[in-house]
């Protein structure tokens, strides 16, 4: 083995992982064992730095599978010699979780130093390839990064509907389940939402406007937008430039107007009156992001619908829109979510709980009289089905919101 | 002999399809017009009129009818008294009316000035109401067995009203007051700067972190579309949903899960309010600064919920580069950074200024973010939260239109920006 740049590159990047893999693994056993530990920082940097270094000795000396096996033992015991046995802080004879936590640590500061140090002898290399490494650091520490921030509110969302008030002041840090209680009792933040919250009547609500509102935008979408793709008239230009404009214009200009007007004509506190504005809202958006679709059809299509006797409507229902499925798919599923997800017009509009759409609920549950799992328990009701759905048409939505969208 | 010039004169076909595009664009624009640019036209009208939240409620003439006393015998001569009632404390009703329906087996006696039968029905003029005005009209009424048995009361059928009010909404009375309270306002320059360093720096973060997102799932390996997905979920679950719980997650008090962390970790000795602290004082090299606590949590929320957009748009340009340019950088010694700098960033300036631009002015336009995290507390009142605190905390919608007629002016200039500097179509 030959010292060289690459080698203090090993020391750093081992020092790096070890303590952002300390972290994390400490973080994750406190918060699913709910054991308090203190995740000794120092320790696990000087376990990954050594390692580091000697990841280049195993790469040199050992082949195939033996080089991850003895880098993650090596790093084990390692932690487990320079820590006391204390690994977590903790002393040993808090067995079960912290034997996981061990191993889990072990295994990921091996796995990101085979990974991250993989092909390279500890001597110093050409620029190219030092960058390379670099690269290769800076990716992992993203992904873990990333991964973390996104999920972390999502995490503590859930877990917090499933646990209660008492529990969370006492140890705002363990979010562990105990699943000898049963589901009743486990789920019972979600069985009062529905039972004395009127959660199932929001529920019904949120999807009702959410689906009339796509089917709206589309029967008004989609001829405007055919207009605009395919057919000649004055104004063509000035209009489809135009549409995205109307996009830009903020939701709190209008709700001044609109809750002055729809006030006076009774039309504020109620359903219909957000099945007004949310299509007006969404309509722009679908129309813009169809005429762009409805351009990429071959027109040739259209010609020989025309030349074989059917009329312009006749051409959209029979070759038009089942070639555009899969755009009326993303624009419906897009326009979805912005229904579902809205947030302000139900706030402003809506005052009887009959009428409270899942975002206006949630909010309703935002004072100190609810506990905060309840709160987190309506938030979790509002996310499900809109990810649900994200998930299952994630190829539609994705190329829906690329296709159009800026908006949020 | 003349050359053939094109016609000048729309022929029939390019007439009907122009007819056909028109009645096609129609509701579109109907609705559009009524819910957009209506509004939008009518808060300049609200902005320059001295209304508050209560004119909303126009001034309605009351009338609550009774029978006293009460009949208790078949014969029995009672008093039909009608209490009327001006609902407004400041505007008067012209040409009140009323007309009601009395039940069966009343028989109505002398009718008093202004006041009408037929059949069973009263009908009563009261001419003008003056503002919170009250007065009883009575008649005399003699009820029989058939009005004892019914059981019905005369105020069980409701009292239709008429009458005329001056509304302040479609009056013509204006004023500039407005305009000037917002702008003298102790707030208002405040209100701007922090608007302004949300905007900007809520956009670059959400550039900045959906540029190094769209970097990471470059490349192809397993798992790359569970990824994609999950980066995803800020921007797709409903903004209540994130918005509380990143308020629970940053909760200063007991029970706050990100302050416990911290303290656990030793980072810091005592929770930090990181949504509730306007500032945090500290000093280099003996400057004393502050750092605005709140603000900067509410622009990282700002980046966290809109990076997967930018990375969404960025991933789908960089996948369409072709691999040849950086062949050719590769065999020409460039090294990975290099090829960034040289190669992948010239060919995303054309997205990422798109997306600056449009992302600049959508967060300029955010209102729900601030609102359900801060509520505009702490230095986090952006022009969209001020509309909403002069309008509907305050109750002076007047002064809440005219803070938007500022953020539509600010955006308007946005907009020209954009126009002017617009790149070709990149997206």
């Amino acid at each position: 083995m030959k010292l060289g740049s690459v080698t203090l590159f090993g020391i750093c990047a081992g020092a790096i992982w070890g303590t952002v893999w300390m972290i994390v693994v400490g973080v994750l056993l406190m918060l699913v064992s709910g054991l308090t530990t203190q995740p000794p920082l120092g320790m696990a940097a000087l376990t990954g730095a050594v390692m580091g270094v000697s990841a280049f000795l195993i790469f040199e000396k050992l082949q195939g599978r033996a080089q991850i096996v003895v880098l993650v033992g090596l790093s084990g015991l390692l932690l487990l010699v320079l820590t006391a046995a204390q690994p977590f802080g903790v002393p040993l004879t808090q067995v079960f979780y912290q034997l996981i936590a061990w191993i889990i640590f072990a295994g990921l500061l091996g796995t990101s130093l085979l990974m991250g140090l993989r092909g390279y002898t500890g001597e110093g290399v050409s620029r190219y390839r030092f960058e390379l490494l670099v690269i290769r650091l800076l990716k992992g520490l993203g992904f873990v990064i990333f991964t973390i921030v996104v999920v972390l509110p999502f995490y503590v969302m859930v877990m917090t509907s499933l646990k209660n008030q008492q529990s969370l002041l006492a140890n705002p840090l363990d979010f562990s389940i105990n699943l000898s209680q049963g589901a009743a009792s486990l789920f019972r933040s979600y069985i009062e939402l529905f039972t004395e919250y009127h959660f199932g009547t929001f529920l019904t609500n949120s999807a009702l406007v959410s689906v009339l509102t796509v089917i709206i935008t589309l029967a008004f979408a989609v001829p405007g937008a055919y207009a605009v793709a395919r057919l000649r008239f004055k104004g063509q230009a000035f209009l489809s430039r135009s549409i995205l404009l109307i996009y830009m214009v903020p939701a709190i200009v209008l709700v001044i107007p609109l809750y002055a007007v729809f006030s006076q004509a009774g039309l504020r506190n109620s359903l219909t009156g957000l099945l007004v504005v949310y299509p007006a809202t969404t309509i722009p958006v679908a129309l813009y992001m169809l005429q762009g679709y409805f351009r990429g059809l071959p027109s040739e299509l259209e010609e020989a619908g025309l030349m074989d006797g059917l009329s312009r409507v006749g051409v959209i229902l029979k070759i038009t829109l089942p070639l555009s499925l899969p755009a009326l798919a993303s624009v419906a599923l897009y326009v979805f979510m912005i229904a579902w997800n809205e947030f302000l017009f139900a706030f402003m509009f809506l005052d009887d709980l009959e009428m409270f759409t899942l975002s206006r609920g949630v909010v309703s549950l935002n004072s100190s009289e609810v506990p905060r799992q309840h709160l987190m328990a309506g938030a979790v009701i509002a996310t499900v089905p809109v990810l649900a759905l994200f998930l299952w048409f994630e190829r539609y939505l994705v190329s829906g919101l690329t296709a159009g969208s800026v908006k949020g | 002999m003349t050359t053939p010039k094109p016609p000048t004169h729309r022929g029939s076909l390019e007439r009907r399809e122009q007819k056909l595009a028109y009645l096609m664009l129609i509701p579109t624009f109907l609705i559009v017009f009524s819910i957009v640019l209506g509004p939008l036209l009518a808060n300049f009208w609200i902005s320059v009129k001295p209304v508050e939240l209560a004119d909303l409620r126009p001034a309605k003439v009351m009338v609550n009818e009774s029978l006293r006393p009460r009949p208790k015998e078949d014969g029995q001569e009672v008093t039909l008294r009608y209490r009327i009632r001006n609902s407004s404390q400041n505007d008067a009703i012209e040409n009140a009316s009323f007309t009601d329906v009395l039940p069966a087996g009343l028989t109505l006696g002398v009718m008093p000035s202004g006041c009408a039968t037929e059949g069973q029905t009263v009908s009563c003029e009261l001419g003008d109401l003056e503002p919170k005005q009250r007065f009883d009209i009575e008649i005399p009424v003699v009820a029989s067995q058939a009005y004892l048995d019914a059981g019905v009361r005369p105020r069980d059928d409701k009292a239709a009203t008429f009458g005329s009010s001056q509304n302040v909404l479609t009056s013509f009375e204006f004023t500039t007051e407005n305009f000037t309270k917002i702008f003298n306002g102790p707030e208002f320059w405040t209100v701007l700067r922090v608007s302004m360093y949300y905007t900007i720096f809520g956009t670059l973060g959400a550039l900045v972190l959906g540029l190094f997102a769209a970097q990471l799932l470059n490349t192809a390996f397993r798992g790359r579309n569970i990824l994609r997905g999950l980066f995803l979920f800020p921007y797709v679950a409903p903004v209540i949903a994130v918005a509380f719980a990143w308020v629970l997650l940053l909760d200063a008090g007991p029970g706050g899960t990100f302050n416990a962390l911290l303290m656990q970790m030793g980072a810091t000795d005592s929770p930090i309010n990181f949504l509730g602290q306007r500032a945090i004082p500290f000093s280099v090299f003996g400057l004393n600064l502050e750092f605005p606590m709140a603000l900067t949590t509410v622009i990282a929320f700002e980046a966290w919920r809109y990076f997967p957009l930018s990375f969404l748009f960025i991933l789908a340009r960089m996948q369409s580069v072709g691999g040849e340019m950086y062949e050719a950088a590769e065999i020409d010694g460039a090294t990975p950074f290099q090829q960034f700098w040289s190669i992948s960033l010239p060919q995303l300036v054309g997205i990422l200024s798109v997306l600056f631009l449009l992302r600049f002015i959508w967060t300029f336009n955010k209102f729900d973010d601030i609102f359900l995290l801060t509520g505009g507390a702490a230095g986090t009142r952006t022009l969209t939260v001020d509309v909403y605190e002069q309008a509907f905390a305050v109750s002076n919608l007047g002064a809440g239109a005219a803070v938007a007629v500022v953020v539509f002016a600010v955006l308007l200039v946005f907009a020209l920006i954009f126009f002017k500097f617009s790149p070709q179509d990149d997206g």
